[in-house]
């Protein structure tokens, strides 16, 4: 059997599209299989995926959107939509707004449960108190997160430990 | 470790042990992550590759787990040699494409390897032979905790460890287990069982990772979740969902032997007939028809077989390793005489 695409060489590559509820088999050589691959990776790509999650709400960005900039590593929201990858670590803190629900969208929580690489350095001991010195204000913006997350549990949790920090005073 | 003598020595995931190897072939973790602030590979400076490849050997040296293992810079080594790493699945198709300021960095069983600079800093694997994925995890724990001591990874108390895409984000854990399910594919069930997988939140690929399809009644299922559930967790779900498959692939395959088995006896005996006589044979039948030789294996069907060299025989056959056994390039045609003049030689004795 001959490619479809080219007719000379041989057919190895046997490939099913279903467009539609169309279903068409393509029987391709090694070379148009691989140009016929990146052709459906521009199409189909991850980033187009996560593009979409990240547009899932609105259509139109808003004017905020187009000017976010990482101001560490200089990617733009924009460039992130399109390539689907992040910059750099301080991306998480540029976009923090529009990541915060997407992580949501793709995760189903938002917040990291397990390991850390502080646990690993600390003494169990220094490790407790690393974690109780989040601090007032960051503990009352989590509870707010939580809240609005409706995670109620870690809303709970957070409350009790507020309150046991605020008893300290 | 030398790439040249590689391909005469067989992995220690395809050793064809470990629990329930009649199954699963191999378990596998991987761990995404990043050096604080320097941008992740495809947005950074060649100097910045370049630095953050430094600091891994840096570490990579102060580690009992990686001190002896070996580093390839992916731009000092060829075509063939980089292809050889990806199907015996030390690293990545991607990982191979473009090369600067790339590594991997393998032990000599082939347990560990890590990408430097794939899609994040570091891709951390640890791959073992048959069901066997908590194993994997105390590996692969204690070898981050060691790059931990010395690099500074990106990482937020809220998300997580922080990876290039936010699919990654949270602990940075992929764990994989590769199934061999011919059984459920024969009797058409095993539609079903990936509709309910993917219900799950896991999804299945085929024998090459991202993209590629099941062949050879291939399965790798894999957790699609990162964040909000720890290492711990989401390891004992894929135990408890692999336990599952698992028993369903034993029950269709007793099925089988009970209602169907002048026909299960035919198609092994025709496949194996077919490896050990056939002079020419692509990629794709030889897979085919392995899988099959293994399902005789399995069910006692076929004797006086070693089944490690069935699973030697997959990869072997794949084309740089072949290109490297005869030691030079070979045309598509050239290897097809090549793989079905090994596979005779494996299996007449």
């Amino acid at each position: 059997m001959l490619c479809d695409v080219c007719g000379k060489n041989p057919a190895t590559v046997h490939l099913t599209e279903i467009v539609d509820d169309q279903m068409t088999e393509l029987h391709l050589c090694e070379p148009c299989a691989r140009q016929k691959s990146e052709q459906m990776e521009s199409q189909f790509g991850l980033s187009d995926l996560l593009a979409g999650l990240a547009d899932f709400e609105k259509k139109t960005p808003d004017k905020e959107e187009v000017a976010l900039k990482c101001k560490s590593c200089g990617l733009t929201y924009a460039d992130f939509k399109k390539v689907g990858r992040l910059g750099c670590s301080e991306c998480y803190t540029s976009f923090r707004k529009y990541l915060a629900p997407l992580l949501k969208r793709i995760h189903g929580s938002s917040q990291h449960v397990g390991k850390s690489p502080l646990q690993d350095k600390a003494p169990v001991g220094v490790r407790q108190a690393k974690k109780e010195d989040m601090g007032l204000p960051t503990l009352k913006e989590k509870l707010q997160k939580a809240i609005a997350a409706e995670n109620f549990e870690e809303a709970a949790r957070l409350r009790d430990q507020i309150r046991g920090l605020e008893g300290q005073k | 470790m030398n790439l040249n003598e590689i391909v005469n020595h067989t992995s220690e995931w395809l050793k064809g042990t470990g629990p329930n190897s009649d199954i699963v072939i191999s378990s596998r973790i991987r761990l995404a992550r990043n050096l604080e602030k320097i941008p992740f590979p495809h947005w950074a400076h060649p100097e910045e590759g370049e630095k953050v490849f430094l600091e891994i050997e840096k570490a990579k040296a102060k580690s009992d787990f990686l001190r002896h293992a070996t580093t390839f810079g992916l731009a000092n080594i060829d075509n063939v040699d980089k292809q050889l790493l990806v199907e015996r699945h030390l690293m990545s198709y991607e990982h191979a494409q473009k090369t600067d300021h790339k590594a991997v960095i393998i032990d000599n069983d082939e347990i560990i390897s890590i990408m430097v600079n794939e899609e994040d800093h570091l891709r951390i694997q640890v791959m073992q032979s048959g069901f066997n994925i908590f194993e994997a995890w105390n590996i692969i724990n204690r070898i981050d905790d060691d790059l931990g001591k010395e690099l500074k990874y990106a990482y937020s108390t809220e998300w997580g460890y922080l990876t290039a895409c936010p699919t990654n984000t949270g602990t940075g854990m992929r764990g994989s287990v590769m199934l061999h399910l011919p059984a459920l594919v024969m009797s058409r069930h095993i539609d079903r069982v990936m509709a309910a997988i993917a219900k799950l939140s896991f999804t299945t690929r085929g024998l090459y990772g991202e993209g590629t399809q099941a062949s050879g009644n291939f399965f790798q299922i894999s957790n699609q979740v990162s964040l909000g559930h720890s290492e711990e967790e989401i390891i004992s779900n894929i135990n408890g969902l692999i336990r599952q498959i698992v028993d369903q692939e034993k029950q269709a395959r007793e099925a089988l032997l009970q209602t169907n088995r002048p026909v299960l006896e035919d198609r092994v005996h025709r496949s194996f007939g077919t490896l050990k006589s056939a002079y020419i044979i692509s990629s794709q039948e030889t897979v085919e028809l392995l899988s099959m030789v293994r399902l005789g294996y399995d069910l006692g069907l076929l004797k006086d077989i070693d089944g490690r060299k069935i699973n030697e025989l997959f990869i072997i056959t794949q084309p740089a390793h072949l290109q490297k056994m005869e030691g030079k390039k070979l045309t598509q045609q050239e290897r097809d005489v090549k793989r079905a003049q090994i596979i005779r030689s494996k299996l007449n004795l």
